[in-house]
């Protein structure tokens, strides 16, 4: 049990976990371009975002491009920690069971 | 098991990282053409080389630009370059489009446009580097310098693509370091490098990649 209770609940969810993978790798990511990876709908990657924002494990930039609404989703040192200990816990979780 | 869903999300985690920072719709056979158009460029160059008559009155632009047509070897060559150059680019776009259209990607996003700049800004340096080796008419240095500035390209851009780039931008790289201690062969090792090495990279990237 010790071992699972070091997994982060935040990212017990498929869009949470991708949009984290995502963001650690590249320096921002914008929504269509997170929407097209994950093959997620508008309203669901909204709300996932969101609950990362919540806890500080991404921020949001809202910009304009050509007067278009661009939104920016950028990792935080925060999130990207916490994700690492996430992937961490993963590993050892699958090598102890083997 | 739970612990299957854990392998899972391993998995899932590993697969995102590389899709969105690699460019994956890069085809293989495009590599395998431009390697075929460069060869029978090389050819070509080797023909027109056999019946260069050499005029040494000039500087090499102002040769380049008074030589009438026939006699022309530097203008010659630059048209069967530029062909080269100009089919490798069309069949590199239409391949990757429709490799792209199959894996459901656009040939535009974020990962293409990187992969690209990552690309131009090395070779365009080196391609300038390479201009003033013409203008100091240090002619010979000049395939070694673009089969340098090309691997470096190459080199450069493969973290955003797939890997198989990296080998092919060694392998050229290496060709014109050989180059630099064979000055007057830069025919042979720019068909070596530009020809023989994309067919064997591009083959080996379409049968890992591209064979379904």
């Amino acid at each position: 049990m010790g071992l699972i209770s070091k997994l982060n609940k935040a990212f017990d969810h498929r869009i949470r976990l991708g949009i984290m993978s995502i963001l650690v790798v590249n320096d921002h990511a914008d929504f269509k371009t997170l929407k097209e990876l994950l093959d997620v709908t508008d309203g669901n990657l909204a709300s996932h975002s969101k609950a990362l924002e919540k806890e500080d494990f991404i921020r949001v930039e809202k910009t304009f491009i050509n007067r278009k609404p661009n939104t920016k989703y950028i990792a935080t040192e925060n999130g990207k920690t916490a994700f690492q200990e996430h992937i961490t816990a993963l590993e050892k979780i699958i090598s102890n069971t083997d | 098991m739970d612990n299957q869903k854990y392998l899972q999300d391993i998995q899932e985690i590993r697969s995102l990282m590389s899709k969105s920072t690699r460019f994956i719709s890069l085809s293989g056979m495009s590599g395998v053409l431009a390697g075929t158009y460069a060869l029978l460029g090389g050819i070509a160059g080797y023909f027109i080389l056999q019946n260069a008559t050499y005029d040494r009155s000039y500087g090499t632009f102002e040769r380049l630009l008074k030589t009438p047509f026939e006699q022309n070897t530097s203008l010659q060559i630059l048209i069967v370059a530029g062909a080269v150059l100009g089919l490798s680019i069309i069949s590199a776009f239409i391949l990757t489009k429709s490799k792209a259209a199959k894996l459901k990607q656009r040939i535009w996003n974020a990962q293409s446009i990187r992969l690209i700049k990552n690309f131009i800004i090395h070779l365009s340096i080196g391609g300038l580097f390479t201009l003033t080796l013409f203008q100091y008419e240090l002619i010979g240095l000049v395939a070694p310098a673009m089969l340098v500035f090309y691997g470096l390209a190459c080199i450069q851009a493969a973290p955003y693509t797939l890997g198989t780039v990296k080998y092919l931008g060694i392998s050229c790289a290496i060709l014109g370091l050989i180059n630099t201690q064979f000055i007057g062969y830069g025919l042979y090792f720019w068909t070596a490098g530009f020809g023989l090495c994309h067919i064997i990279y591009g083959a080996v990237m379409h049968y890992k990649y591209d064979r379904n």
